[in-house]
């Protein structure tokens, strides 16, 4: 056998080129977050900097898949994290997270910059956006004001599946929020403007910009990336009227955290201006406790919802079920 | 002495025993019509085919449970004797060493085999390119390096014309007197178990008949060869 | 009869892999009371099971006619064709979804052209789009499985058709219909098992929920509602289509006999006339629906792929090596349980090698997830686990590559290497690598770069550090660097590709030397 030598040396090497120095005597706090937090692009680098300048720690995010994810390897690992906080669940998960168990509460006090009123025992937010459809200006010059408008059009759209994406989530609670019992009739409505339902965000997005749907489900901050980083002007999200419905993001102490000071102290760092004048230009997401300075340019060119909607999160969570089946029925006829 | 001791060779339904032994040195022919068991005789001597019950014994030992090479047996088959992708002198090489591993002496022996089985020179070509008579021709010289003291054929040599067949048969003669081989060939043709093998043993109807002399038994032969011969 | 050692490891490595499959069911199954299946997995079941069959018979319908002009043709750059077969199959999902919808999309070349002669756009999102993604996917595979075949027809059997006058019909009857037994119900049973598992593509463009599958249902249950019993039930559904597509394939499949060749030159007959005209028309056709998608990701690529970040080459070596490291765990294991087949003649290890196609690689990364947790840190397993699970995804079709083959060489000087005692090394190094050289690069081809594209279970695993390339073009696109993503896509399909030539042509080098 050979080749199975070969191929443990192989792995062993595979190991080795990934060994992390341990070699310091710091503590570590281990920060467990979605994968696009963490990485090169995210607000990752920046935040866990300006961290371990004041914590005299080692901060160490742990990346796991996306949003929806995190959840479920808080409750795969039960109480046996290596982790102290979890960052990155939004409201739509946060009640199923509380039932959990698994969550402390936190001691945080500062006042937060969300456009609702937001005060939660166990979560802090770190940031929050209103989802959006985006288009193209130079295709779309009239987009549609409302739900019904587009149904009403024949604008091709593609949207993100709520059984496994978060955006695709907060449209459901989007629709629902905004139209109650009416919700199955606008679903219905709408089916003929679905071009496709993705599983995440990565697909929908990446649809759109090859220009096979005219418009997209994602943020009202979208374009801002296009604006900032690419220069280019031609993105924008449509304002609905009957108000843009909001996700929170947020973060929390394990209850088995095993560093619950460095923690604590992590949790209240979130509501500083370090962190939170990261979060425009990395995660592209608007932060929720106020900054020193003003957003970035371009920033003001976004749209700015005058209502914004946001069920609680025992609401989003009790309607979960029967919003799905909703949907599921309207979509597949 | 090779004796077949109760050896009950049955598949299923089929159905082949022999009782019987054989002295050193011996030619014995296998013949008997088609089916009945003559390949799988072979088969089971040669270690490919485990039989029902029974055992082969080589001198007082048992080899029944011997792997193939581990037998005092060099098996000439029907025809897949040589590997294609290999020499002529590294398929006679693998009589030597199955590992391929050859010192400068058992590449002398592996040209002196060449030589005396007429192949002198042809040892860096591949099995394709050469003859069917050539063929078995490297099939024999693997066998003579080989000096295993039982040489089983399962008519290698049914494909050759039969001037060239002959010629075979006196090759083989040749390398079985040299090593005082015990041979054990099938055949279709009562001609060459008369030139050949002193001793025949008749397969059928289920049984592998003890040896016999040739010449007698082909003379007044029994209704199943009877039958067989035609 | 002695049983030989490697029946005996292979029966070993068997035991393992079965309790690398069952375990992490089991691990999730443990932890959930059980409910039955709902009526919505019942749909899942019903559409994944439809556009799985439909998928499969018609990629390997399709792949007949193409692998029989590329057998019976010869032609300038027919070598690079039959390599570019080995690409579409290579290609991670989303790269491969955009690069179709470059070509088929509603804003794609073809509709351009349509639009451009005034004809109706076709739409790719539907049952149909499913259907023509997965034969984009799996019909150059099927085609390179089946061309195998004919070329493991000897040459033999063709100048004996020839001498007896056999026709074009006549050697399809006679030589080509057999073969075709032999290899069809094994690559459209691989194909079956590759889109039983399909999720993303089948979403993406099946349009909406009427297209949810099985695997759909597992992401749902384990990501949104930690349902870990009802996941592990799915997944043990699929596993049980799987061996039951497994029997049904075992059942019509007839082993061919055409004994063996002299290694003589020489392939199929290549008949002149309208069949040459046939032909080229069926090469063109494959040629241009592999082609154009892999075009439209190289021209989306081409651009920045000079100026890809630093990060991009740490994660390319990682997963290089992950690459080559499965390679040789998955090598070993195939072999290993294709030899113990063909000496057995026995079922056992088709089926183990068989049934990783229908794991859930989700469940498979949460159960091994969960088994690994009390013993060490997840992170530090990333990549050991990343090459253990992508050398198990890939057993199947190395499996299947090397079984037909492994079955001949048994049969055809099985009895003469144990006759001389070519045991062990010496087996190996005389008798099976030589013989089985065109299969095994082939076959490692496939694995390395399946490896290399494949996201697996690392995303579960993985740490700060210690990305891998698959999982960096994830990264870009969430932070919607789509360009960079597209080069960085570019350069793994890129590298994919390089390594599956190397071991391919690397193995068909060695064959006819």
């Amino acid at each position: 056998m050979k080749s199975l030598t070969t191929a443990l040396g192989l792995v062993c090497l595979a190991s080795m080129a990934t060994a992390e120095s341990h070699a310091t005597d710091k503590p570590v706090l281990s920060v467990l977050t979605y994968d696009s937090f963490t990485s090169e692009w995210g607000p990752g680098p920046a935040v866990e900097a300006a961290f371990e300048a004041t914590c005299g720690c080692d901060l160490q995010f742990v990346g796991a898949g996306d949003g929806a994810a995190l959840l479920a390897r808080v409750q795969l690992e039960g109480g046996q994290s290596d982790a102290s906080v979890v960052l990155g669940l939004d409201t739509n998960l946060t009640a199923q997270a509380a039932a959990t168990g698994l969550f402390a509460s936190h001691g945080v006090t500062a006042p937060n910059a969300l456009p609702v009123a937001f005060d939660d025992p166990l979560f802090v937010p770190f940031d929050w956006g209103w989802f959006a459809f985006v288009y193209e200006t130079a295709k779309l010059p009239t987009p549609p004001r409302s739900f019904p408008e587009l149904a009403a059009s024949d604008l091709k759209i593609v949207i993100q599946d709520p059984r496994s994406s978060t955006p695709g989530l907060g449209l459901l609670m989007w629709v629902k929020a905004a139209y109650g019992d009416k919700a199955p009739e606008l679903w219905a409505d709408l089916a003929d403007n679905i071009v496709t339902v993705t599983p995440g965000w990565s697909e929908a997005y990446g649809l759109f910009l090859e220009g096979e749907a005219d418009m997209v489900l994602s943020y009202t901050t979208s374009p801002a990336y296009h604006l900032i980083a690419e220069e280019d002007a031609g993105k924008a999200a449509a304002a609905f009227d009957e108000g843009h419905y909001m996700q929170v993001e947020v973060a929390a102490k394990l209850a088995s955290a095993p560093q619950p000071e460095l923690a604590d102290q992590f949790l209240a760092f979130i509501a500083t201006d370090a962190f939170q004048s990261v979060i425009p230009t990395t995660n592209w997401m608007y932060p929720a406790y106020p900054t020193a300075e003003t957003l970035p340019e371009g920033f003001e060119q976004m749209i700015a919802p005058q209502t914004s909607l946001l069920l609680s999160a025992e609401e989003a969570f009790a309607l979960r079920t029967q919003a799905l089946d909703e949907w599921r029925a309207a979509l597949s006829r | 002495m090779l004796h077949l001791d109760h050896l009950d060779m049955g598949q299923g339904a089929f159905s082949l025993t022999a009782d019987w032994q054989l002295a050193q040195g011996s030619r014995l022919a296998i013949i008997g019509p088609s089916g009945a068991g003559k390949s799988t005789l072979l088969s089971v001597i040669g270690g490919f085919l485990a039989p029902r019950a029974g055992r082969v014994i080589w001198d007082g030992q048992d080899i029944t449970a011997a792997p193939p090479a581990a037998r005092p047996i060099t098996t000439l088959f029907q025809d897949q004797n040589l590997l294609p992708h290999l020499t002529i002198a590294q398929n006679i090489g693998l009589g030597l060493s199955p590992s391929l591993r050859l010192t400068a002496k058992d590449h002398r022996r592996i040209d002196d085999a060449l030589d005396r089985t007429g192949l002198a020179g042809l040892g860096p070509r591949k099995p394709g390119n050469l003859s069917g008579g050539q063929q078995s021709r490297v099939a024999l010289a693997r066998a003579l390096l080989r000096q295993r003291p039982i040489l089983c054929l399962d008519e290698p040599f049914a494909a050759l014309g039969p001037a060239l067949k002959t010629e075979m048969l006196g090759l083989l003669a040749a390398l079985a007197d040299e090593t005082a081989a015990t041979v054990l060939m099938i055949t279709h043709d009562p001609a060459d178990a008369r030139a050949f093998a002193p001793l025949t043993t008749l397969v059928a109807e289920g049984v592998a008949h003890p040896p016999t002399a040739t010449a007698g038994l082909l003379d007044a032969p029994p209704p199943a060869l009877a039958a067989y011969l035609g | 009869m002695a049983r030989r050692p490697v029946t005996l490891i292979a029966g070993g490595l068997a035991a393992v892999l079965l309790a690398l499959l069952l375990a992490p069911l089991a691990v999730l199954g443990l932890r959930a009371d059980s409910v039955a299946l709902s009526g919505a997995d019942l749909a899942a079941l019903r559409f994944t099971l439809l556009q799985a069959a439909v998928s499969a018979l018609l990629s390997v319908l399709l792949a007949v006619p193409v692998a029989k002009a590329l057998a019976r043709r010869r032609f300038v750059g027919r070598g690079a064709l039959i390599s570019l077969l080995g690409a579409p199959f290579l290609l991670p999902t989303i790269v491969a979804v955009l690069g179709l919808l470059t070509v088929f999309g509603r804003s794609g070349w073809v509709n351009d052209l349509l639009g451009a002669l005034g004809l109706p756009q076709v739409s790719i999102y539907g049952f149909h789009g499913v259907v023509l993604a997965h034969v984009f996917f799996n019909m150059p595979l099927a085609v390179r499985m089946i061309l195998q075949g004919w070329q493991a027809i000897p040459a033999e059997r063709f100048r004996l058709a020839a001498s007896l006058g056999f026709g074009p019909a006549e050697t399809a009857r006679h030589l080509e219909y057999p073969m075709l037994r032999a290899v069809l119900p094994g690559a459209a049973l691989v194909i079956f098992g590759i889109c039983l598992t399909s999720f993303a593509v089948a979403l993406t463009l099946g349009g909406g929920p009427r297209a949810t599958t099985v695997e759909l249902a597992i992401y749902q249950a384990l990501r949104f509602e930690f349902d870990l019993g009802a996941a592990a039930r799915l997944a043990l559904l699929q596993l049980a289509i799987c061996a039951l597509a497994f029997a049904l394939a075992t059942r019509f499949t007839v082993p061919s006999a055409f004994g063996a060749g002299k290694d003589a030159a020489g392939g199929p007959p290549a008949p002149a006339g309208w069949r040459r005209g046939a032909d080229g028309v069926c090469l063109l056709l494959a040629g241009l629906f592999v082609m154009l998608p892999l075009l439209a990701i190289a021209l989306r690529g081409l651009p920045g792929i000079m100026t890809l970040p630093p990060q991009v080459w740490a994660a390319t070596l990682r997963s290089v090596v992950v690459a080559l490291a499965s390679t040789v765990l998955a090598m070993g294991l195939a072999v290993t349980l294709a030899l113990a087949a063909a000496r057995t003649r026995r079922v056992w290890p088709g089926l183990v090698a068989t049934l990783p196609l229908a794991a859930s690689s989700l469940v498979l990364g949460t159960g091994l997830f969960l088994i690994a947790l009390p013993l060490t840190r997840p992170a530090d397993l990333a990549l050991p686990v990343t090459v253990l699970v992508n050398a198990m995804l890939a057993l199947p079709f190395v499996y299947r590559v090397l079984a037909p083959e492994a079955r001949s060489l048994e049969a055809d000087y099985g009895r003469l290497a144990d006759a001389l005692g070519m045991i062990g090394f010496a087996r190996l190094r005389w008798l099976i690598l030589p013989r089985l050289a065109r299969p095994l690069g082939f076959g490692a081809g496939l694995v390395a770069a399946l490896s290399m594209g494949d996201l697996g279970v690392i995303a579960l695993f993985a740490s700060e550090q210690g990305a891998t390339l698959p999982l960096l073009v994830q990264r870009l696109i969430g932070a919607y660097r789509m360009d960079t993503a597209a080069s960085a896509a570019l350069l793994l399909v890129s590298l994919s590709f390089a390594l599956f030539w190397a071991f391919d042509a690397g193995g068909r080098r060695y064959a006819a030397s």
